[in-house]
């Protein structure tokens, strides 16, 4: 055993047969190759940790300048201004504001098309509309900004003469519609997964289909549902393209979806797009914004994925 | 041998069935069902006895493009079950089934049990509690789960499952019941128990089993069919089916030269 | 227990029209929740006919060549998307070219090599966490790593590296699925007549799921090209009126890598930027613009969905 141990270990000091040589290389250029690829996945590792690191390393140079206290309890948002204010509430608020509207529109009318599409639709019209759902995913999102802009708000002012021309109403329905293929999408594939056989077991008992989707299939699937929901509020938080359009540029204090509100994602974008020195306050204050994003929808993410697992544990 | 005198619940009259891709599943099958007795199918896998058993409560109606020929009246009224008139929901709260596999809902004992009065729209707390007592009793689950009927279902062991799923299909007071292959995935003490437990039901309802387990048809039911092919080979009372077959297709799949 | 029993029975045959009766009206919910199912639906697939057709309609007056051939410009009519469309290429060029390989190999080391331990659990937990990391946030990484820390500045080469790492795990994920779906017999087949791990996975693993991949990779391409954000984050400027360099040259060595430090403006942000002027007359261009994307993106999703369906209808293990 010590003898083959060592034969590894130093094949160059041992004379070898031209067979076993060969093998040598090729054994060794197996191992380069198996290397190569982890470096690959590794950088996978190599991503989240570069984004924690850049994020930390920016809103540390932030901190030293502003205390943790004022960021999280001050109500105002002005690093750009003169009289400069480095409170996140407002941003927060824009956030969770748009992220509710979307939800409150997405939520509903994605179960909704979750249960059909999983016990209504025949096989056929499943098979066509799951598809078109996967593509209206695939959408880019300042096409919806344009939605939102140029076309929903418009309309909301019709019925609600006094809205602003930027508003957290129109940003969060359209950014609603944009999450809806998402929620069906996850949820109906969770309904799917409940096994045949409990739905016949409700059947047999003389159920209708509404009443065996509502008091069975849904119950079954419910943590797969209630984790396409948690991804979908990551998703609402962290999008960017529609409230940067139409949800407005300026920090405000307020959960009333009819005003207009940065969200920290917008905020982003709107520093982004001026010209600001390198390694000023100005310029770190995005990254600290962003550290918040990041550990609101990591906390999202995981939440989600925990929950998710749970059900795919249960069959 | 057959017993004239015993009422007919149900029986099929030459019953064809054909699945979505075309293929013929039973083929013109006429067999009667007598009253609080237990009727078994046997026959080797993939023979039609399955097919036959959820015609019964057109459970085949959940995937398009099945299509029933032929009759299943049910006595006393005379209904044709296969009617396209008659709603399957009808049917099905009339006749109800026990799976191969424990299918208990994700709910609770108590839940499990009150849904399919809850399906019929029944909401009164006190008949609710009643009835599922009952019906846990009639299942010979109660003395287990009285003192945690809130418990999710899931926890039960699988004997303890297959009998909450037999309690939940006679909470409704069906006339017939239909069990489908419902040991197949049990030990033996638990199917003693179940077997023991059809037994007694045989008393309040009419039971149609099928059963993949010659002894057990022999030990239970009071008549016994064998199928082969989608045909009903040879219907006669259970003594009869395994003393003195009249068939040899029988007598060779029931001395075990076949199947 | 059993006159009780008789009390309480409430047989079906008994009461058949009040059975009857409570079916129909048990029927009638499902016939209500069935057509608002299917308005749910509806209004998801109407939305995106909707914002097509306003799309195209008000983007109408700019479908025209010159369109395609002009650079931006202050006024609206004259303004055209040449250095928005040869930007997108050159920055989806550089995506492909850092996240096809990376990201494969990542797939093949994760479904082939990895041993299952905490090792390939972390790499995993990782790119499942990627996947759901904001654009937005990518965009931040890419200002801190590229533009400053390495030095990369407001080009091209950033762009496509952060773009890249962008939809990373979209194609280790896709890549991974279609490796998956191999049976173990396929390599079990291959090993028995001496193959080597690497000759296995290269003769065919690789290949019997080439088709997966390159679902994933379409897939990956198509949200690279409709983001926004990141791009954004990086200081991109909006208003170019130049082109890169050629990559191709007429003199030797024919080839120049000039254009991959060069600024440079793709389809979305130039979009971004007409849809944030005042004058209505820009947002005509954004309209076009937005429709151009839209047919592109959904060409290239249609074109995976596609070819995913018929992977799954063609290949039976």
């Amino acid at each position: 055993m010590s003898v083959a141990n060592n034969v590894r270990k130093n094949p160059t000091d041992i004379k070898v047969s031209p067979r076993l040589a060969k093998n040598l290389k090729r054994h060794f250029k197996e191992r380069v190759i198996e290397f190569i690829l982890m470096m690959a996945a590794l950088s996978a590792v190599f991503t989240t940790f570069a984004i924690v690191a850049i994020l930390l390393y920016e809103s540390f140079g932030f901190f030293e300048t502003v205390s943790l206290v004022e960021f999280f309890t001050g109500t105002q948002w002005t690093p750009l201004f003169e009289d400069a204010h480095y409170g996140i509430m407002p941003l927060v608020a824009g956030t969770l504001t748009t992220s509710f509207v979307a939800l409150a529109v997405a939520i509903p009318i994605g179960t909704i098309a979750a249960i059909y599409l999983s016990e209504f639709a025949s096989h056929k019209a499943r098979e066509i509309v799951k598809p078109i759902l996967e593509l209206l995913v695939g959408v880019p999102t300042i096409v919806f900004g344009y939605f939102a802009l140029l076309l929903v708000t418009p309309l909301l002012q019709k019925i609600y003469p006094d809205l602003p021309s930027f508003n957290m109403l129109s940003a969060g329905i359209v950014m609603g519609v944009m999450i809806i293929p998402y929620i069906a999408s996850v949820a109906e594939d969770a309904m799917r997964a409940v096994p045949m056989s409990m739905r016949e077991g409700s059947y047999a008992m003389g159920a209708t289909r509404f009443q065996t989707a509502l008091k069975v299939v849904t119950p079954a699937a419910i943590s797969g549902i209630v984790a396409a929901y948690i991804l979908a509020i990551s998703r609402a938080v962290g999008e960017t393209m529609v409230v940067a359009v139409a949800a407005g540029q300026q920090p405000n204090l307020t959960f009333d979806p009819t005003e207009g509100a940065a969200t920290i994602t917008a905020f982003i974008v709107q520093v982004a797009l001026g010209d600001l020195p390198h390694a000023s306050i100005g310029y770190q204050s995005i990254f600290a914004a962003g550290l918040v994003l990041f550990v609101l929808t990591l906390t999202f993410n995981i939440l989600g994925h925990i929950v998710r697992k749970k059900y795919r544990e249960q069959y | 041998m057959i017993n004239a005198t015993t009422p007919i619940k149900a029986e099929s009259r030459d019953l064809n069935f054909f699945y979505s891709n075309g293929t013929r599943a039973l083929k013109g099958i006429t067999m009667p069902l007598y009253e609080n007795k237990i009727t078994a199918l046997i026959g080797p896998s993939g023979c039609g006895k399955s097919t036959y058993l959820r015609c019964f409560n057109r459970m085949h109606d959940l995937y398009p493009g099945n299509k029933y020929e032929g009759q299943i009246i049910m006595h006393p009224d005379n209904t044709n079950i296969l009617d396209n008139g008659v709603d399957p929901i009808e049917v099905r709260m009339r006749i109800s089934m026990v799976f191969q596999k424990p299918n208990p809902f994700p709910k609770s004992i108590y839940e499990n049990v009150a849904y399919g009065l809850r399906v019929r729209g029944e909401n009164n707390k006190r008949m609710l509690d009643d009835k599922v007592e009952e019906a846990l009793k009639g299942a010979a689950l109660w003395n287990e789960v009285k003192d945690r009927l809130q418990d999710l279902a899931f926890n039960l062991s699988g004997g303890q499952q297959q009998r909450l799923c037999i309690a939940r299909a006679l909470a409704t007071d069906p006339e017939i019941m239909l069990f489908d292959e419902p040991t197949s995935a049990l030990d033996p003490i638990a199917t003693a128990n179940i077997e023991e437990l059809m037994s007694e039901l045989r008393n309040k309802l009419t039971i149609l089993v099928v059963t993949h387990n010659m002894q057990q048809a022999a030990r239970i039911s009071d008549y016994t069919a064998y199928m082969y092919l989608g045909e009903l080979i040879e219907y006669d009372d259970t003594d009869t089916i395994f003393t003195r077959p009249s068939r040899k297709e029988t007598e060779d799949y029931i001395t075990g030269k076949f199947g | 227990m059993n006159t009780k029993t008789k009390t309480n029975k409430a047989s079906v045959i008994d009461n058949l029209d009040a059975v009857r009766a409570m079916i129909q009206r048990h029927k009638r919910n499902d016939i209500l929740f069935a057509s608002i199912g299917l308005l749910a639906i509806m209004f998801g697939l109407l939305t995106l006919l909707v914002l097509f057709l306003d799309l195209v309609m008000d983007g109408y007056p700019r479908f025209n060549l010159q369109f395609f051939s002009d650079f931006p410009s202050r006024r609206a009519g004259s303004a055209g998307l040449l250095s928005a469309w040869v930007g997108s290429l050159l920055v989806m060029f550089v995506t492909f070219l850092t996240a096809v390989p990376i990201g494969v190999s990542a797939g093949l080391y994760l479904e082939e090599y990895a041993p299952k331990n905490w090792f390939s659990d972390l790499i995993e937990i990782n790119v499942s966490n990627l996947a759901g990391v904001p654009s937005i946030i990518y965009g931040l990484l890419a200002l801190g790593l590229f533009v400053y820390g390495l030095g990369l500045g407001q080009s091209i080469l950033t762009a496509g590296l952060t773009l890249g790492l962008l939809i990373l795990p979209i194609i280790i994920v896709s890549t991974r699925e279609s490796i998956r779906a191999i049976p173990v017999a396929i390599r079990e087949a291959a090993y028995a007549v001496g193959a080597t791990k690497w000759q296995v996975v290269r003769d065919h693993v690789v290949k019997y799921s080439q088709g997966g991949i390159l679902t994933g990779v379409i897939i990956g391409m198509s949200r690279a090209l409709g983001e926004t954000a990141p791009i954004i984050t990086i200081g991109a400027l909006t208003f170019i009126a130049f082109l890169p360099p050629s990559p191709i040259t007429t003199t030797a060595p024919y080839l120049n890598f000039e254009w991959l430090s060069s600024s440079f403006t793709v389809l979305p942000i130039q979009m971004f930027n007409w849809l944030s002027r005042p004058d209505h007359e820009f947002h005509i261009n954004a309209a076009a613009t937005g429709a151009i994307i839209i047919v592109v993106t959904l060409l290239m999703n249609g074109t995976a969905i596609w070819l995913r369906y018929k992977i799954r209808k063609n290949i039976k293990w």
